[in-house]
């Protein structure tokens, strides 16, 4: 049977896979999985999966015919907006002094 | 994809995975050099193991064990790769012994003494880690991706060849002697070991990006990184024409023997027919045990 | 304590001499690396692959085992002329303390190679048992460190005998080599062994005399080392 080793660098790290190995049952992999994975103590963690228990997704996308730029960092302009907003803030305060709220300034760039 | 297409893909760096559809010679010369990868990793094993038992202390006994388990580790890696492309670990076990498929030439030859033990690790893991070091770049990713772990462990078996050598270069006038006895006998596999030179447009490995350095270049590599240290250490090489070139930095050398090479690879070196034989003996009193634990190879 | 007394047959001289700890410390160092180079006979023809990186790591781990246990022997003389190496390859075979029960060379039959493992491992926990009970802390400690690591040993060892449990060959196999796995342990523990493996005592193969089997291994073992005598590998 053959068994997918993933590994731990790491202790944190995500799990990334190793390699695969052939074994009579989980007993066996566990202890080859060790020796292939673990004999120069180069990993914090390992999981062991037979393969057959593993699905694999070759096109993850569920929906790519329309534009969702709503979901993506680039999907958002802020800049011609933070502008405007600032220069209303500072005519605004020009008529109204205050002092000027750090809030808009932390914004940071759009 | 058509085949043009697949080639283009590959050659801007496409990367191909184990259910992606590929051309069938891609398929058949991957597994055909992945295979023969694998077969020199197991053969590799049999010349060193028996220096195993023969280690003058314990440490050495430890590291050269660590070394062989290394390579049988590799060689379960690599038969892994090709199984997944399509054939059998145990069908290239059966090639291997029945002298269908090929196997480096380094292997075919005998070791005689420790100092072979030494110079082994030392010339003859740097020539087969320069060839590694380019199939990282494989278009085939699951071999590339292999391909790192070897290396990194590679890396410690060049560790122990040096520390070896120096041992013995500092050591009886007897074991210099060894060292150097050794690098003359081996000197000759060596050269032939990384392939005659061919243009790189005729042959479909490059095209595929399966291999990515020429033969002549992954020479030049070795002896600019080797001869230096044989030399430093006042060893000679038998080749009265060696030396590197002023002007291009290119080393020159005496032609290596490609009738030997080929000789050897298709299966009359040295020691070929016996290390096969001694393969399929173990194999055959083993059998039974596969058969018993390993449901597949029944 | 002298280095003639940790190399000396027992019987050469009054047994009283001789602390009982570091006798058994050489038996057990000669024992690991004899059963150690046995094992690594299989290195890179076990039957398969994984197997095969597999028990390299338990032949290397009983070689380590044999070097802390020359180490602290070689401590005991006291007088620094010998080293681990000097132990373990510059003895006369007749001066080896290991049993007859590692001595036979068991490649190419696996199931006699794994009965022999499982056999060994149950048999050396009991010992290492006992020693790290040992009024010496070096000794106690050192047995301590052993048997984590042997644990690796005993799952693999159980492992092998679980799934052979049903082959004729591995029972047969176990059959044969019980007397002597019964001789690698002192007397005293021999009862706790019977009682583990649920099996009825026979005469042992006991330890003092060697197989004609442990010269030629010696002689192969030592063969680079005696080359030159003396010299720096």
């Amino acid at each position: 049977m053959i068994y997918e080793v993933f590994r731990q660098e790491r202790e944190g790290q995500p799990f990334q896979h190793g390699g695969s190995l052939e074994a009579p049952n989980l007993a066996f992999a566990e202890a080859y999985a060790r020796e292939l994975y673990g004999r120069r103590d180069e990993s914090f963690a390992l999981w062991i999966v037979p393969r057959e228990s593993i699905e694999e997704v070759l096109d993850p996308y569920v929906a790519d015919v329309f534009d969702r730029d709503y979901r993506r960092v680039d999907g958002y302009s802020l800049k011609v907006k933070l502008k405007e907003a600032r220069e209303l803030a500072a005519k605004n305060a020009a008529h109204f002094p205050r002092e000027e709220s750090s809030a808009i300034s932390d914004l940071g760039p759009a | 994809m058509n085949d043009n297409e697949f080639q283009a893909y590959v050659q801007e760096g496409g990367q191909v995975e184990t259910g992606d559809a590929m051309p069938d010679d891609y398929r058949k010369a991957l597994i055909k050099f992945i295979e023969m990868h694998g077969n020199s990793e197991l053969m590799g094993v049999l010349p060193e193991r028996e220096w195993i038992l023969r280690a003058p202390t314990l440490q050495r006994k430890l590291a050269l064990t660590a070394k062989v388990q290394d390579e049988v580790g590799h060689s379960q890696l690599i038969y892994r790769v090709v199984e997944d492309l399509g054939k059998p670990r145990e069908a290239c076990l059966d090639d291997l012994v029945a002298g269908k498929t090929k196997f480096h030439n380094v292997f075919h030859y005998p070791t005689k003494t420790w100092g072979d033990v030494a110079v082994i690790a030392w010339l003859v893991d740097a020539a087969a880690i320069i060839s590694q070091k380019a199939l990282l770049k494989c278009s085939y990713a699951p071999y590339a991706r292999i391909m790192k772990k070897i290396c990194w462990e590679e890396s410690f078996h060049i560790l122990h060849g040096r520390d070896c050598i120096l041992a013995l270069m500092t050591g009886t006038d007897e074991q210099r002697e060894l060292v150097q006895e050794a690098v003359t006998r081996w000197w000759g596999p060596l050269m032939q070991f990384h392939g005659n030179p061919i243009a790189a447009e005729d042959d479909p490995m490059y095209r595929w990006r399966i291999k990515s350095q020429a033969n002549e270049d992954a020479r030049q590599q070795f002896l600019d990184g080797y001869v230096p240290q044989i030399w430093e250490l006042g060893l000679t090489v038998p080749d009265p024409r060696l030396r590197k070139r002023d002007d291009d930095g290119v080393w020159e050398y005496s032609e290596p023997d490609w009738d030997e090479l080929k000789h050897v690879v298709t299966g009359h070196g040295p020691k070929t027919e016996e290390r096969l034989g001694f393969r399929r003996w173990s194999r055959e009193e083993t059998a039974w045990v596969r058969n018993a634990v390993l449901p597949q190879a029944a | 304590m002298s280095e003639d007394d940790i190399t000396k047959p027992a019987g050469s001289r009054s047994e009283g001499s001789v602390p009982e700890s570091a006798q058994r410390i050489l038996e057990l160092a000669d024992d690991e690396l004899i059963l150690g180079w046995r094992n690594s006979e299989w290195t890179g023809i076990a039957p398969f692959l994984e197997e095969d990186v597999a028990f390299s790591s338990i032949a290397q781990t009983e070689i380590g085992h044999a070097r802390a246990w020359y180490e602290l022997a070689a401590r005991l003389t006291g007088r620094g002329r010998v080293d681990a190496d000097t132990l373990a390859f510059d003895r006369d075979p007749d001066e080896y303390r290991c049993a007859p029960f590692v001595e036979a060379r068991l490649v190419p039959d696996w199931a006699k190679t794994i009965a022999r493992h499982w056999l060994y491992e149950t048999a050396d926990a009991i010992r290492i048992e006992a020693l790290q009970a040992s009024d010496d802390p070096e000794v106690a400690g050192l047995a301590e460190k052993i048997d984590r690591e042997e644990n690796y040993h005993r799952m693999h060892a159980d492992m092998w005998a679980e799934r052979l449990r049903d082959e004729a060959r591995f029972r047969s196999a176990v059959d044969e080599l019980w007397p002597s796995a019964l001789g690698l342990l002192e007397p005293g523990q021999r009862d706790r062994l019977c009682e583990i493996l649920s099996r009825e005592p026979v005469d042992p193969v006991e330890r003092g005399e060697h197989t004609e089997e442990l010269r030629p291994l010696w002689e192969e073992m030592t063969m680079v080392r005696r080359s030159v005598p003396g010299a720096s590998w």
